[in-house]
């Protein structure tokens, strides 16, 4: 579903991101984890075709995104981090605003596809609210509604449960785990025990390279006995103390 | 190009969801009409002309379209919601010409509420249309030249302010080539033909015929190739 192909980002002098290959099939949640400024949501949005990549390419659903970006992001649904949304629109303008880019332009079709995320991620409460009005929780949950709501074979949630309460986040990984049967999911987050309990795959990055890509029994493998935090430390120590 | 319409209806909605848009509506109204009346004698000259009420456009415009649209890319790249907005399937100059015209139409709806002193003015007198005609269609096209600026400088920057300052400093410039004043001192330094061709560059230059009723195919080329550069740039600038 995607195949990522030595992406490289460089901002000026400084290299973002150096040479990540890694593929993800449909069936698979993927957690990205890596320290802060490892690269996590630069590789992300290069696979979103929003940042174009120094080297390199990504492939997604048999489209490149250098050469056919509008047909990647036909196929992509995407949160990005912090969840932006035009803070002036109410929740339901805001997802008919979505609805319409992404080609749902009759009436019956679009109310069918905005009632199916509405309900899916618990807004029927607030969906007359305008976004500015919302709580951290709910404005994640409006940018993953978003996100879902053409119901693309690919996701690419950067850190999905950021500000979200025990509870939400809980939900929000039901909800994921739910989907991931006929989707291929990718997702960063700096919780490891998130990563434990929906992916089944992990990828540790670390100043803009891969250093782990493996599933989470083989990760635990590493250190029998150890919290998966310390194994994360041992993996990425040497990148922070150099 | 199906990919536009969504865009517009966002961004001119998006408009009057806050009381910046009906300021700005009511503020432009007050200057215009009040300039008109106070500085431009339309009431005491005793002609059934809009000419007092179109002469300040130009200047008007430098400010006006500046403050209209400033927001149009600084706003979203400083909320983050450009990483959304490109993200959805949507080329940048898709974007790029449905922001636009969203901001231009607001800009003909704040121009077109004077409409009451147009029919004041064939109420008590016998004014000629064609040229009360030809100086709104002039003015609606030429505030969309002004536009074009400002969203390209609002492109280059995420900050509103730097946005606002920029683009009234590029086209104070253009107005002035052509303001009689400025090119009179012009002339003190520079030879004729260069103050000429200067001039050529002006909204002034060009908004005099249109002004007078004339539509003159030069001027109309004019406004639509500067508004047509500025926003070629524009998808450059966010391309880059």
């Amino acid at each position: 579903m995607i195949e990522v192909k030595g992406l490289v980002k460089n901002y000026g002098t400084l290299r973002a991101v150096d040479g990540v290959s890694f593929s993800v099939r449909c069936g698979d949640i993927l957690g990205f984890l890596g320290p802060n400024g490892a690269g996590k949501s630069t590789t992300m949005k290069m696979i979103t075709g929003f940042l174009r990549p120094t080297a390199g390419t990504a492939i997604v659903d048999g489209h490149d995104v250098k050469v056919n970006p509008l047909a990647v992001k036909r196929r992509i649904g995407y949160l990005a981090e912090s969840a932006p949304a035009y803070p002036e629109m109410t929740v339901d303008e805001f997802l008919g605003f979505i609805a319409e880019t992404r080609g749902y332009r009759e009436e019956v079709e679009k109310r069918a596809r905005i009632e199916r995320v509405v309900n899916l991620c618990h807004l029927k409460s607030v969906r007359r609210q305008t976004i500015e009005t919302l709580s951290k929780g709910y404005k994640q949950r409006v940018g993953f509604a978003q996100a879902l709501l053409h119901d693309p074979p690919v996701l690419v949630l950067d850190e999905p449960t950021d500000g979200l309460d025990p509870n939400q986040k809980n939900e929000m990984r039901n909800i994921i785990k739910q989907m991931a049967a006929e989707k291929a999911i990718v997702l960063s987050t700096h919780i490891l025990e998130e990563v434990e309990a929906i992916c089944n795959r992990i990828i540790i990055i670390a100043r803009g390279r891969v250093v782990v890509d493996e599933t989470p029994d083989s990760l635990r493998a590493r250190k029998p006995g150890a919290r998966l935090d310390e194994i994360f430390y041992d993996l990425t120590r040497s990148e922070i103390l150099s | 190009m199906s990919q536009i319409p969504p865009i517009f209806k966002r961004e001119f909605i998006g408009y009057f969801r806050s009381p910046v848009a009906y300021v700005f509506l009511v503020v432009f109204l007050v200057a215009s009409v009040g300039l008109a009346f106070f500085v431009g004698n339309f009431f005491k000259a005793g002609i059934a002309s809009l000419e007092s009420y179109f002469m300040w456009h130009t200047w008007l415009f430098v400010f006006f379209t500046a403050a209209a649209g400033m927001r149009l890319w600084a706003e979203e790249k400083r909320s983050g919601t450009m990483e959304l907005l490109f993200t959805l399937p949507v080329t940048t100059s898709q974007a790029v010409i449905g922001k636009f015209l969203a901001a231009w139409a607001f800009l003909c709806l704040a121009i077109l509420l004077s409409f009451p002193m147009a029919i004041t003015v064939g109420y008590l007198g016998d004014p000629d249309w064609g040229v009360v005609g030809a100086s709104y269609f002039g003015s609606m096209l030429m505030a969309g030249s002004f536009l074009g600026v400002c969203s390209l400088t609002s492109a280059l920057t995420r900050n509103q302010i730097i946005s606002f300052v920029l683009s009234v400093l590029i086209n104070l410039v253009l107005v002035f080539l052509g303001w009689s004043v400025f090119s009179d001192l012009l002339h003190a330094a520079l030879p004729t033909w260069l103050v000429d061709l200067l001039a050529n560059f002006s909204y002034t230059t060009h908004f005099e015929a249109m002004k007078k009723g004339i539509i003159d195919p030069k001027d109309i080329v004019f406004f639509l190739s500067l508004g047509g550069l500025s926003l070629f740039l524009n998808v450059l600038a966010l391309e880059r």
